[in-house]
């Protein structure tokens, strides 16, 4: 049997050190060994996205990856999107707006959706609709769900716009 | 589902990387971003026992557009394509073609040099390669050799590299003229029921050349010189369209599956390749 | 104490009751990432449990050697057959009243079957054993096709025919060969015959209704704990019904019932998929058992589609009979119902058929004659009811393509000849010719609305046009206009009719108060998505007049929650969800007789408004809810015991009968056979509506599950059985990219019997869906001679459909 490798991974910004078989994939290290159980698994060859994980700023479907492959990167996962106390906005909207319904494809819907949104703060509906195609629902036919990332991105832009006019303000401030 | 046991490897170089396919021969694969390995590994269809991991050896993620011709490291992604703004106006046939693999995730791990080297004949990378005429740099313990896309394919999964060889880079010469690639699929993240990537190029009314290349409808890619040579000259008239089809047709040599039986997958490679064309005349 | 909100509307919205489209109270979990699924199960010790799968689809099985496996690391067992026969548990009932393999027993009859179990300390280890166990095949003769099978020497199930070569009767009487298994019949024969022999107009089509699966995203699992110190079983699991999983696994292991403690956690979508009991129940129990640690079982994404809960496969034949202006005078049916190695369909005991009579649809038909053929094939058990209720969805297909294929025959518009031949609002309730009593329906008002809203005569219009412009050489696209009305047939059931193995399929609800005026009521069913926690709180408020936010929901836990026989078939709103509205009744009952103590009044002369009992024609003279909460809790009240309870335990007077009326315009590439769907209107009547955004969830669900089975997702075998749709590469689920958007509409026509008028809608949109995305492919034929065409319509079908009629040359 080959011999277990060491590996480091940064997981919602906390360090993570083990020994692990080669063949470990990132799902079942977050699963299993992390206790980090947000991201599932549904279809295991990568065509479900339940397992969406975001590594080193790039959406990434962690069943079909190997620990090994991910050491010394950062993972982000649902649970380090946004908790009780501070609710990321993609959260919400799903709450709001029906955007689920057994919730087993939420966590890598709603971690796919964060990226989307950093890449395009504006989609459209088609945009959003193919940027959230690696993601299977079998439940909600997802129309809630293109509701519920527009609702989002409106709130995040307006909050974003509120936020660089203060921004703004301070940069005025300091210049002078 | 859970692969077989191996031993992982991550080099930091080149070297590295062919010491240890020197030492293991075909018990060793090197992998870009996984994605046609991985699930193959997890559904035990392929055994690797010794795995190389090669995003840590440099020098394979570059983009370099030049005056004649592109350079794509083999580890680009299908992501840094489409981002690629230099690229998407050297060659938009690229983004064109990249937009339609898979899904974000998986073109965020997908990666040219795997997509081009695995020899799958449902990638869509090496017809479209052949279309634009690249060349596929290999290393290997001999040094470094270049290999016409339109050479590489020998079957289902058989190419012209060694397995002590790992490709490294696509080199294309600057493409000329209109452009389109046309694929019909199930749904998102499905292999082509039929694709074609057409450049061609108009002088006046008239086609002055043309390239076709199609994908999953053969054990290997077809790039077909007899369907360009239909259109090279004529004003693309229906009876040059019809004549193009009928030597891709010739050509392709599609199987049962599920997408469908031979004859439809024929029809369909006729129809999708007349759509690329028109569509490639409309931007030339 | 004093009640701050005093205005009554405002007393009402504070509720949160019926009606409201109150947000999920689900959902703060499941968007952290905070569900708790059946894998999400950890316990210490845990080991695992997988199976090794028979790559044949028929064979005979002629030695098991485990050696190498157990020679594993971290390998602790390996169960095969011989190991469980000692404790009799290598075979297990289905709920069709065959029996099943549990681990093959010297033959198999699937691929995919489950043949040896392997027990390790880590997933790791399980898999590398499950490689080393080596089974000697002798293949046999693979059939899969239902009519070859009733031809065939073959025998697929030697355990079912007698030494001397005789053929026992099967669970649902006779049989005619060695591989059927019954036939069930509905409604009258002769006279059917009768009546269609002598008819001004006929229609016949054979149709097949394709074999698929419910795929949800999470697959069958469990773990199974058992206790020895105190001799107690606990099994975790995706369990649509966990207590009849208890009384299953107590009566084939023969631990007492009050010792097995069934829980089924959150649960990744059901569909049917998760009624039945699987081999890998079982085994891990027994695993657990043997080992004396729990053991948990997962299934892979193609052990699921490839071995649990098929659905469908049935072949449909049909005639039905008109006058010349269309008024239908009959109809007959016969189904082959292909279901597979063993019959394991998920149905009540006296419907091996599932209600497939309700095959006479939404119409008023006098005379109708159903039979049906169960057969045996080397394919997958399953049968359920993939988001319906019981073969619905294939009864209702059944009649929406006939009734397309009488109005080809009539040349007439298929919206007119529903028309006409609609059950009218006055007939009911209405007492069909195989046998069902619809309770209310108003099917024209319904039509009228769907046909006038999406403007059903400019798009016939518009489709005319099409047509002649693609006659013209215009264009190569046509257009499909799909229409449905559909009835399902819902909320199983009157025990006197509907049993599961026995177990009468009433459903239940114990309610406990609070003192400060908060609740938690505990149902028989579980949720898999539906939203109970949200919705079943909402029934209460409105009949107990406490917040919706007040008060906790919780299935699933046996130990915890009343006897109830699960969800599925649309039956939690109709069957549990009336158990909560008359235990909630029970509540107000007594919270009456405490108000009127209180106020100093006759019971009588109280009277429940909103969150209260009023002094009747004295308003400002009440005691809210919360405060008779209390005073039940802390004062002596004569004649009254302590304490706010209630149980209900609801067997329902009848089945309830949601109906619809959908629309889909489509249009068809005739090239490549790609069809792209402009505009899906549905319309649903659910009776009394608990909570649109809910209701609205549903329907958008169940229609893109409907496209998927329409369009292209299908169980294909090959003729030497393998399964060749395992992963979901050919398995389709569609994307957010191939789905479009959906309008969705809606009348109210209470259920009469029903406490609160609810009839239930989780697959409405299924039964009704496809049908109508089938009709629109077929429609857009029509004008060029297709009179029906089998689905799935993927690309190819619908190509092969366009070159049949001359359409590329």
């Amino acid at each position: 049997m080959p011999d277990k490798m060491h590996i480091k991974l940064n997981v919602n910004g906390k360090d993570e050190e083990f020994l692990a078989e080669p063949r470990e994939l990132l799902i079942y290290t977050l699963r299993e060994r992390l206790n980090i159980t947000g991201p599932h698994i549904g279809c295991e060859t990568s065509h479900c996205g339940a397992c969406t994980v975001t590594i080193d700023g790039k959406s990434v479907k962690s069943c079909t990856m190997f620990a090994a492959q991910a050491s010394g990167k950062s993972v982000t996962t649902i649970e380090g999107i946004g908790g009780p106390d501070d609710l990321h906005p993609l959260q919400e909207a799903f709450k709001e707006h029906h955007g689920l319904q057994c919730g087993y494809c939420t966590p890598g819907m709603i971690t796919r959706a964060t990226k989307l949104l950093e890449e395009n703060p504006n989609p459209t509906e088609e945009d959003i609709r193919f940027g959230m195609a690696g993601n299977i629902c079998r439940c909600t036919g997802y129309q809630n769900i293109v509701k519920s990332i527009q609702a989002a991105a409106a709130e995040m832009n307006a909050a974003a716009a509120s936020s660089s006019e203060a921004v703004g303000n301070k940069t005025v401030e300091a210049a002078e | 589902m859970i692969p077989a046991a191996f031993e992982y490897y991550r080099p930091q170089d080149m070297a590295g990387v062919l010491a240890i396919l020197e030492e293991h021969g075909d018990d060793a694969r090197v992998m870009a971003g996984g994605h046609s390995l991985i699930p193959m590994m997890k559904l035990r269809m392929a055994e690797v026992p010794h795995l190389i991991d090669l995003q840590d050896v440099g020098g394979m993620s570059g983009i370099e557009v030049g005056t004649d011709s592109i350079r794509i490291g083999a580890m680009v992604t299908q992501s840094d394509i489409i981002d690629d703004a230099s690229l998407a106006a050297a060659a938009p046939i690229l983004r064109e073609a990249a937009l339609q693999i898979a899904d974000p995730q998986v073109r965020y791990m997908g990666t040219v040099g795997g997509n081009v080297a695995n020899g799958d004949p449902g990638n869509d990378m090496p017809g479209l390669m052949q279309c634009l005429d690249a060349r596929f740099t290999l290393v290997g313990a001999d040094g470094e050799r270049d290999v016409p896309a339109r050479d590489f394919y020998e079957a289902a999964y058989m190419t012209a590299r060694e397995d002590e060889e790992v490709l490294t880079a696509v080199t294309i010469p600057l493409p000329k003229g209109g452009y389109a690639y046309e694929k019909q699929k199930r749904k998102i993240g499905d292999y082509a029921t039929a694709a074609a990537a057409v450049q061609i190029t108009k002088e006046g009314d008239v086609c002055a050349s043309a390239a076709i290349a199609m994908t999953n409808l053969s054990d290997t890619p077809v790039y077909s010189e007899a369907a360009g040579a239909a259109l090279v000259g004529t004003a693309l008239d229906d009876a040059a369209l019809t004549a193009a089809a009928a030597a891709m047709l010739n050509d392709i040599d599609p199987t049962e599956d599920n997408r469908g039986p031979i004859a439809f997958k024929k029809h369909v490679a006729g129809v999708i390749l007349r759509r690329a064309i028109l569509r490639a005349w409309s931007r030339a | 104490m004093k009640d701050e909100v005093e205005n009554r509307e405002d007393r009402v919205a504070n509720l949160k009751g019926m009606g409201c489209s109150r947000k999920r109270v689900e959902d703060a979990r499941f968007t952290q990432g905070k569900g708790n699924y059946v894998d999400d199960i950890k316990l210490d010790g845990m080991l695992f449990g997988d199976f090794v799968r028979s790559p044949y689809a028929h064979a005979r099985i002629k030695s098991v050697d485990t050696a190498a496996a157990l020679e594993v690391p971290g390998v602790l067992a390996v169960l095969t057959a011989a190991d469980l026969e000692p404790l009799g548990l290598h075979w297990m009932p289905t709920l069709a009243g065959d029996k099943q393999m549990v681990l093959a027993d010297g033959k198999v009859l699937f691929q995919g079957q489950e043949v040896a179990f392997v027990v390790a300390e880590d997933r790791y280890a399980a898999a590398d054993g499950i490689e080393l166990v080596e089974v000697e095949y002798e293949e046999l003769p693979v059939i899969v096709d239902p009519f070859e099978a009733l031809q065939s020497d073959v025998v697929l199930r030697e355990d079912l025919v007698g030494e001397d070569g005789s053929l026992p009767d099967g669970a649902h009487g006779p049989r005619k060969h060695h591989n059927h298994i019954f036939t069930w019949e509905a409604g009258d024969k002769e006279p059917t015959e009768e009546v269609i022999a002598n008819a001004e107009v006929v229609a016949d089509e054979s149709m097949y209704y394709h074999r698929t699966h419910p795929c949800p995203l999470e697959t069958c699992g469990c773990v199974a704990s058992m206790d020895k110190v105190n001799g107690k079983l606990t099994l975790w699991g995706t369990f649509q019904a966990p207590h009849a999983i208890r009384t299953v696994v107590s009566l084939i292991s023969g631990i007492e019932e009050h010792n097995i403690r069934v829980i089924s956690p959150d649960i990744g979508g059901g569909f049917g998929n998760k009624v039945g009991a699987y081999p890998g129940y079982v085994c891990s129990v027994v695993a657990s058992i043997v080992t004396g640690k729990p053991v948990k079982w997962i299934e892979d994404r193609m052990d699921n589609l490839m071995t649990t809960a098929f659905a469908r496969d049935y072949h449909m034949t049909g005639k039905i009979s008109a006058t010349k202006e269309g008024k239908i005078t009959a109809l007959q049916c016969h189904v082959t119902a292909d279901h597979g190695g063993f019959d394991a369909c998920a149905d009540p005991t006296k419907f091996p058929a599932g209600f497939m009579n309700i095959c006479t649809g939404s119409y008023d038909i006098p005379t109708a004659y159903l039979e049906v053929d169960g057969v045996y094939t080397n394919k997958a058990p399953g049968g359920v009811s993939y988001r319906c209720s019981f073969r619905v969805t294939e009864a209702v297909y059944f009649i929406e393509r006939m009734i397309e294929v009488l109005a080809i025959e009539l040349d007439m518009d298929a919206a007119e000849l529903r028309r006409i031949n609609f059950i009218k609002k006055e007939q009911f309730p209405y007492t069909a010719a195989l046998g069902w009593e619809y309770d209310s329906g108003d099917y024209h008002t319904a039509w009228d609305k769907a046909l006038t809203t999406v403007d059903y005569e400019g798009l016939r219009a518009e489709q005319a046009q099409r047509v002649e412009d693609f006659k013209a050489g215009k264009t190569r696209k046509l257009m499909g206009i799909g229409l449905s009305f559909f009835t399902e047939i819902v909320g199983a059931g009157p025990v006197k009719n509907c049993d599961i193995l026995g177990l009468g399929m009433f459903d239940s609800c114990e309610i406990r108060i609070h003192p400060t005026g908060s609740a938690i009521a505990r149902l028989g069913t579980i949720s898999q998505g539906q939203g109970h926690a949200t919705t079943f709180a909402q029934i209460l408020a409105s009949e107990i007049g406490l917040p919706a936010d007040s008060i906790t929901i919780e299935e699933g836990d046996t130990d915890t929650a009343p006897y109830g026989l699960g969800t599925y078939g649309s039956r939690s709103t109709p069957v549990a969800g009336a158990a909560t509205a008359m235990a909630g009744r029970k509540i107000r009952a007594k919270a009456q007789m405490i108000a009127a103590y209180l106020l100093e009044v006759h019971d009588n002369d109280v009277e429940f408004d909103v969150d209260r009992f009023v002094v009747k024609g004295a308003p400002e003279k009440f005691k809210t809810m919360k405060e008779i909460a209390f005073a039940a809790y802390n004062q002596a009240i004569p004649g009254i015991e302590p304490g706010l309870e209630a149980v209900s335990y609801y067997d329902p007077p009848n089945m309830t009968y949601p109906f619809g009326a959908y629309v889909c315009v489509m249009d068809i590439d005739v090239d490549t056979g790609v069809p792209e769907i402009r505009r899906f209107y549905a319309l649903d009547d659910c009776g009394t509506r608990i909570n649109p955004m809910i209701i609205e969830g549903q329907v958008h669900g169940g229609l893109t599950e409907a496209l998927a089975v329409a369009l292209g997702q299908e169980i294909a075998y090959d003729d030497m059985g393998n399964v060749k749709t395992g992963t979901l590469m050919d398995f389709f689920l569609p994307t957010a990219w191939e789905v479009p958007n959906y309008e969705t509409d809606f009348t109210v026509t209470p259920s009469p019997h029903h406490p609160i008028g609810a009839k239930g809608v989780g697959e409405s949109p299924h039964v009704g869906g496809v049908p109508c995305f089938s009709n629109a492919v077929q429609d857009a034929f029509r004008p060029f001679g297709n009179r029906h065409t089998n689905m799935p319509h993927d690309h190819w079908r619908i190509w092969r459909t366009a070159n049949e009629l001359g359409l590329h040359d």
